[in-house]
Formats: structure tokens, sequence, C-alpha cells
């Protein structure tokens, strides 16, 4: 296991190799996640979404540098999971968002690492969650976890996040848009980026104009309003650098919100209680495939295909005794 | 879909701005199967090194239309060795004289490919290659 003891000691090469060990669901990895859970619950995980093209990849340059210089002391560990989609067809994926984190990749507290989806559907690869808890067990104090282009439902992220900052982009519907459920539901730090286009102040004022009917929707006590965390709208140009100061002042006052307020713990609690149930699906799963008579499993499937039975009506039957 | 995938960086090291011929292998080996990251243009062999580290890649592809590729090229194998990836296979494409292919090859460089390669070869060459990786 001298692989794990390395990756937790921040030995890079152990780290990478740890991370594919975990992507791909190899017994190693598995025994690595059981070992390193202990060690985990120290980073600050900070998701990043919004539609392709928002600027995700760019803002998520400056932001880990400028997450990575605290206030005083020492630069932070900081590490990057970047999501780029898989192919459905081939299952290749192809990822760019290194392209734009070229002011990263040679800085020795800065890990950045590449995922495919794999699959997965809501926006984050299969084991990003994994993945981060490798890199939270190797001393990353931040973990920016960015998110692939998202539209309204890829909204996995606001689990496996402590704080998820949309990034949105001018041009990108109207206020309908901006009133359905889904992605801007998530944000606890909305973000207009390219504020450098002219109809981004526009933009702003649709995105604020939906905050404020959200506030106005809440009828909560006097003192649950207090302590009501009021989601802060951004302008950022990720291209100049200009508004990053100021996302990272909203990020860090979320944080120290969460911490007051106990929103750390009630997110923690949450994460726990969908990681038990998963691995609970997993292992019912396995269980039930390992059980199964192969005869009685075919003549299930013949059944359901000749619409006899329906699934539900087939799987009663395999699991009569 | 947990598996093994075969990942492949494909970087261009060096200041010529032609990466046509990256992103033309850089989607076919997507088209194949395979997780390609992409570091776009004006790479330096250390931005390349890191790259290959923190993605823990199978194999490196060095795209060089400069004419620097017997500097580029030793430095990168330097710095991955240093970093303990040695080992990971590295090919080149670009437009490569015969005997500074014939010396890329003795560095270590897996193969040299020059204008008009079909990909379906450096798609065949990469997963006979790193056959034991899937």
């Amino acid at each position: 296991m001298e692989l794990i003891e390395k990756a937790a000691a921040g030995d890079r090469l152990a780290i990478s190799r740890l991370l594919s060990e975990v992507e791909n669901d190899s017994e190693q990895g598995k025994k690595a996640l059981d070992e390193l859970y202990a060690r985990g619950g120290q980073a600050a995980i900070i998701g990043v979404t919004g539609p392709s093209g928002s600027g995700k990849s760019t803002l998520v340059n400056r932001l880990a540098l400028a997450l990575s210089c605290p206030e005083s002391g020492a630069p932070r560990q900081v590490a990057v999971i970047a999501v780029d989609p898989s192919s459905p067809f081939s299952g290749g994926a192809l990822l760019g968002d290194r392209v734009r984190m070229r002011d990263l990749g040679v800085l020795p507290n800065i890990f950045i690492r590449s995922m495919a989806t794999r699959g997965a559907l809501g926006g984050l690869a299969c084991a990003a969650e994994s993945a981060a808890q490798v890199l939270d067990a190797a001393g990353f104090g931040l973990i920016l976890v960015e998110t692939v282009g998202a539209g309204q439902s890829e909204v996995d992220i606001a689990r496996l996040a402590h704080t998820t900052v949309v990034v949105e982009a001018p041009g990108q519907g109207d206020d309908i848009q901006a009133a359905k459920a889904g992605i801007l539901e998530i944000a606890d730090v909305l973000v207009v980026n390219k504020s450098d286009k002219p109809d981004a102040a526009a933009a702003a004022r649709t995105l604020e104009a939906m905050l404020e009917i959200g506030a106005q929707m809440v009828h909560a006590s006097q003192a649950e309003e207090n302590a009501r965390w009021q989601v802060p709208l951004v302008s950022t140009c990720a291209l100049d650098g200009s508004g990053v100061e100021d996302l990272k002042q909203a990020i860090m006052a979320h944080q120290a919100w969460l911490r007051a307020h106990g929103g750390l713990e009630e997110k923690n609690r949450a994460r726990a209680e969908d990681a038990l149930k998963l691995a609970a699906r997993e292992h019912l799963f396995k269980e039930w495939q390992r059980g199964l008579d192969p005869g009685k499993y075919r003549q299930a499937l013949e059944n359901v295909l000749a619409r006899r039975l329906s699934p539900r009506q087939a799987l009663e039957r395999l699991l009569k005794p | 879909m947990p598996e093994k995938r075969i990942r492949v960086l494909i970087a261009k090291p060096g200041l010529d701005g032609h990466d046509r011929g990256a992103k033309v292998v850089a989607r076919a080996l997507r088209d194949a199967g395979m997780e390609v990251i992409y570091t776009g243009l004006r790479q330096t062999p250390e931005m390349i090194a890191s790259a290959a580290l923190q993605e823990d890649v199978d194999a490196v592809g060095l795209s060089i239309l400069s004419g620097a590729h017997m500097s580029l090229v030793p430095r990168v194998l330097e710095l991955m060795k240093a970093n303990g990836q040695g080992g990971t296979l590295v090919f080149v494409g670009g437009i490569i004289p015969q005997e500074d292919a014939r010396a890329l090859l003795q560095m270590g460089i897996s193969a040299v490919y020059g204008p008009g390669t079909a990909t379906t070869r450096v798609i065949d060459d990469l997963r006979s290659a790193l056959v034991a990786v899937g």
C-alpha cells in the first residue's frame, strides 16, 4: 500500500496514479478510498458550473490563482478537477480545460486533473467525488470542481460542493429562462462573466431581478430570514481578471456563513447519507446478480420482451424463492 | 462506465501556431475511444511534463512544425524521466527530417509521424503498444 501512503504524503506521481485507480474503480482504488476516508473532510470544495462557453475554465484559471494566495501565510494547496463529456458513441473524450488553465500548470501548489464523464449525466464524472476524496486526503485544502457545460438539470455539483458558483454569460436567454427550475436554484454565488460584453449589464439586471423575486417568496420568520444566505451576484471578466477578487470574497463569505450557521454539517450529513445509500444500492445489486439463476433470468427477459410481464412483475417472480 | 481507458496527452511545444495536425490526431483518438487531454498552443517542455504527470497519461503526443524538435523533445523526455514517468510512451508528429527522426527514435521516442500519416496508423500503434492497459 505504498502508493496510498505516498499520495497521502503529497507525492504528485502517487496522487496522479491513485486518481486513475479510483477513476477506473479498481480494487486498489476501492481500498485507497477506504483507507483515506478517515483523513478526509478537511478540504473546502467549490463547484463551478454553468453553460458551455460561459467562461468557466478561464474563470477557474483566475480563481485558482486568487484562492491559492491567502491574505497572509504560505500559499494554499489548490486542486482543480475539470470535467468534460465522454462521447456517447465512442466512449472517448477530448478534455480541453487545460487550454484555458495555462497559468496553473507548472505551479508547485496547484494540481489540475481532467476527467471525462464516462456516462454520468449529472454534469460530473462518475468518479469526481472519489477523486475529490483522494485530493482532500493528499492535503489539498481547497478543491475547485468544474462541471461540464451545464444547462438546466446538471445539478449533481450542488451535492458534492460546499459552495456552488453558477457562471452565466450575456445573451443566454430571457427572464423566463432565469425563473426555470434547475441550475440557477443551486447557486450559492451567481456570476455574470464576460462583463466586457455590451449586454452584460442587462443580463446582470435580469438575474438580479430573479434573485429578488426568490428572496420575496420566502415566508420565513424574521430570525430565519436574518440567517438566510443571500445569493450575491458578481460580475467578472475572466479574460482580464476584473471582478475575480470580488468573486473570491463572495466565496469566502459563503464559506464563513456555512461555518457560522451549521451549513457545513448539514451538507456533509446529506452527502454521507447519499454515499451510504449509493454503496447499499451497488452492494445489493451485486448480491442480486450473484444469486441469479441464468435460466430464470433469460426467461424473465423473454417475458418482458414479449410484454407478457412488466419489468416489475418479472422482477417479483425472480425474487421469489 | 468506470473502466480503464487509454489516456493520451496531445501537446504543442514551442512557438509555431499550426495546431491543425494536433487537433486532427486528438479528434481521431477521441473517436477511437481514448481520453485525450489537449493542452493548446505554445507549451513549454515544463508545462507538458507537468500535465503528463498530473493527468497520469499512458502516452504523450508532441506536435512540432517549428524545426525545434531536436531541442524540445529531449527536454520533455528529460523532465518526464525526472518525474518518474520515463516509461511513458512519447510519440512525435510534424515535419521532421529523416536523420532527425532516427535520432529521436534512438532517444526513446516510440514513433515519428510525418505529413500524410493515416490517423488509423497512430491509433493502431498506440493500441498495440499499450495493449496491457487496454
